[in-house]
């Protein structure tokens, strides 16, 4: 077990950290509890990988973890703020400023070309509109995809388009990466450079970075993997990014 | 509005749907903008009626004919400072649809009365001196090209000639207009002489249409009707006398209240149109909730997505709106061109913001529901739904 991701001994700067976090969903009379109890602390520039078979409630900790959803007890604390003390409105703009999320099926708007699905969370911010480009142009870059800037989704490969959502991700420059099967919609080698990328944003960018994944050489490219069942962490295992 | 890209793209998400419902909303604006004009068009007859004008007609219909003789009497009734008459003529030039109102009338006392109206004093000369001398308004003129001197047929459609033919020819010896340029469409007619009429006409000699008093004292109207009704009750030839505007409106209500079936007519088709809108604007919300709950993920709170979604709807219907009003505009003048007594048909300042008011409402109402369904989205839900 590693006792420091657990909470028993905290040297290093933590960014996420959850306290007795317990999450459950009504679904007719019932209480269907998701998460029990669960303590985790996870430091700055971290890669994260969760894993854990469907229904363990991995979805539901990356949620919670990126502010779209609120435990039924216990604290989340990222940075300097209580999450499970926001309103949605602030969550909402919590989530604009310091969190950027990854999806399995890449979620870009298919009406917008892929610099203005990058821009989209730029518009939540006072910068002008060549300020935004710049942005634009910058994520772009890191993701390779400088030269894709003007097509829209529907003219681009699955790993493309993931690497415009990783810009979409990036573009605000947030603390935190919440990647939810980031790879699993891509062929093998094809998720290896999207996972290579993620390597580069956590060792070169210095991004944080938590991930959900069934794949175990997905996990492989996380610094530590955390196994969830039932709503419990069960193991930790330490990968050598 | 730097939402704004990201409103029209959403827009035009649906290209086909888009245009076919923005067809829908132009063809209904453009309808309401004609249909506004026409009314507005009927009731300036009304609003620019001559307050001190008293018009005076058989007591149970406009068309029973007085007695020639009632001039006379009407002239020396007490606040009645000078009158005219004049009667329908009801022809057409060269075709049917070439129709526009004939009036005989005495050519001086009318011009008298009728002071709005302005004409070159030589061609008012030449009017009362020529028997078979016409006069025409200018927007008239303009329209057939008539100038001084053409002979105008006109062919009769309740008057026939003496030997019972039904062709009329008149010698055009003046051209009038308005003082007011918005009052051309109230005068757009010809005038000949009474006299020449009355005596060529196969019958009804000795009479005349209506009578048009102009009165000292506006407020002494409604005395000096009864009056004038007074003089000749119990006479074979009873009148009604009433302000030139209660004239205008009963005659207007003949046709029908035009203002009611013009409303009834566009509440028709805005009714529909906020289903089918209605109906577009959800489909739309619906088919997006992932992309709703994606933009939420970012940060985008429910109040912006409100905010996107009505602005997705009022776009739609004020852009459209704009085309149909436009295209009102644009047709209005053509249509004026051919329909006598239209002339002035146009769409005022008025009934622009009306029209935009509407577009913003039906925005509203149209844009709120599914508006209010992106801004309740819960993203876990959505995003799990649409994963």
């Amino acid at each position: 077990m590693n006792k420091e991701r657990f909470g028993e001994i905290d040297v290093a700067e933590t960014l996420v950290r959850l306290e007795g976090v317990a999450k459950s969903y009504r679904r007719g009379n019932q209480d269907i509890a998701v998460l029990d109890a669960l303590n985790l602390n996870i430091e700055r520039g971290d890669f994260l990988a969760l894993m854990g078979p469907s229904g363990s409630g991995k979805s539901t900790l990356l949620n919670l973890v990126g502010g779209l959803d609120k435990p039924t007890r216990g604290s989340i604390t990222v940075g300097d703020a209580r999450l499970d003390q926001m309103s949605g409105g602030q969550l909402a703009r919590w989530r604009a400023h310091h969190v950027g999320f990854v999806f399995q099926f890449y979620n870009l708007l298919g009406v917008l070309s892929a610099e203005k699905n990058v821009e989209v969370p730029l518009l939540l911010t006072k910068l002008s509109k060549a300020q935004r480009r710049k942005h634009v142009a910058t994520a772009l870059d890191v993701v390779g995809l400088a030269d894709r800037a003007r097509h829209k989704p529907s003219e681009l490969s699955g790993g493309q388009a993931q690497r415009v959502a990783i810009a979409r991700a990036l573009v605000g420059d947030p603390d935190l990466l919440v990647c939810d099967e980031p790879t699993g919609d891509l062929d093998r080698s094809t998720a290896d450079e999207i996972l290579n990328l993620l390597q580069v944003l956590n060792r070169d960018h210095g991004k944080t970075i938590v991930m959900v994944t069934h794949d175990p050489k997905a996990a492989e490219a996380a610094r530590q993997t955390l196994h969830l069942d039932k709503g419990k962490l069960v193991e930790a295992q330490g990968v050598a990014a | 509005m730097k939402y704004l890209p990201l409103v029209w793209a959403a827009l035009w998400r649906r290209k086909p749907r888009t245009i076919l419902t923005m067809l829908s909303v132009v063809v209904a604006f453009l309808l309401y903008g004609l249909l506004t004009a026409v009314n507005a068009a009927f009731n300036t007859g009304v609003e620019l009626s001559g307050a001190d004008r008293l018009v005076t007609t058989g007591k149970y219909s406009i068309t029973q004919v007085l007695p020639y003789g009632y001039w006379q009497q009407v002239k020396n009734m007490d606040g009645v400072e000078q009158v005219t008459f004049a009667s329908w003529f009801g022809g057409y030039y060269q075709e049917e649809f070439n129709f526009f109102p004939q009036f005989p009338v005495d050519p001086q006392s009318y011009f008298d009365v009728y002071s709005e109206l302005t004409i070159d004093e030589d061609q008012l000369r030449a009017f009362v001196t020529t028997r078979t001398g016409a006069v025409v308004s200018k927007t008239l003129a303009d329209r057939y090209g008539w100038s001084l001197g053409d002979r105008i047929p006109i062919t009769a459609g309740i008057w026939p000639l003496a030997d019972g033919s039904n062709s009329w020819e008149f010698d055009l010896v003046g051209i009038f207009d308005t003082r007011d340029p918005a009052a051309r469409s109230q005068h757009e007619y010809m005038l000949m002489q009474h006299e020449y009429f009355d005596e060529a006409r196969q019958f009804g000699q000795g009479t005349v249409g209506w009578f048009i008093s102009q009165i000292r004292d506006p407020e002494q109207a409604g005395q000096i009707a009864q009056a004038i009704d007074a003089q000749f009750a119990n006479s074979p030839n009873e009148t009604r006398s009433d302000t030139e505007k209660a004239f205008n409106q009963s005659f207007l209500k003949q046709m029908g209240d035009i203002g009611l079936i013009i409303q009834s007519i566009l509440g028709a088709v805005f009714f529909t149109l906020l289903f089918l809108t209605g109906n577009t604007m959800m489909q739309s919300v619906r088919e997006r909730i992932g992309e709703l709950a994606v933009l939420k993920t970012i940060g985008f709170s429910g109040g912006s997505l409100l905010m996107i979604v009505l602005a997705e709807a009022l776009l739609l219907t004020l852009m459209a709106a704009l085309i149909g009003l436009g295209l009102a505009a644009f047709l209005l003048p053509g249509l004026a061109e051919n329909m006598p007594g239209f002339s002035g048909l146009a769409l005022d300042l008025e009934a622009w913001i009306t029209a935009l008011l509407l577009a913003l409402l039906l925005a509203l109402i149209v844009g709120l529901p599914p508006a209010l369904r992106a801004q309740r989205l819960s993203i876990v839900d959505a995003l799990s739904e649409h994963a």
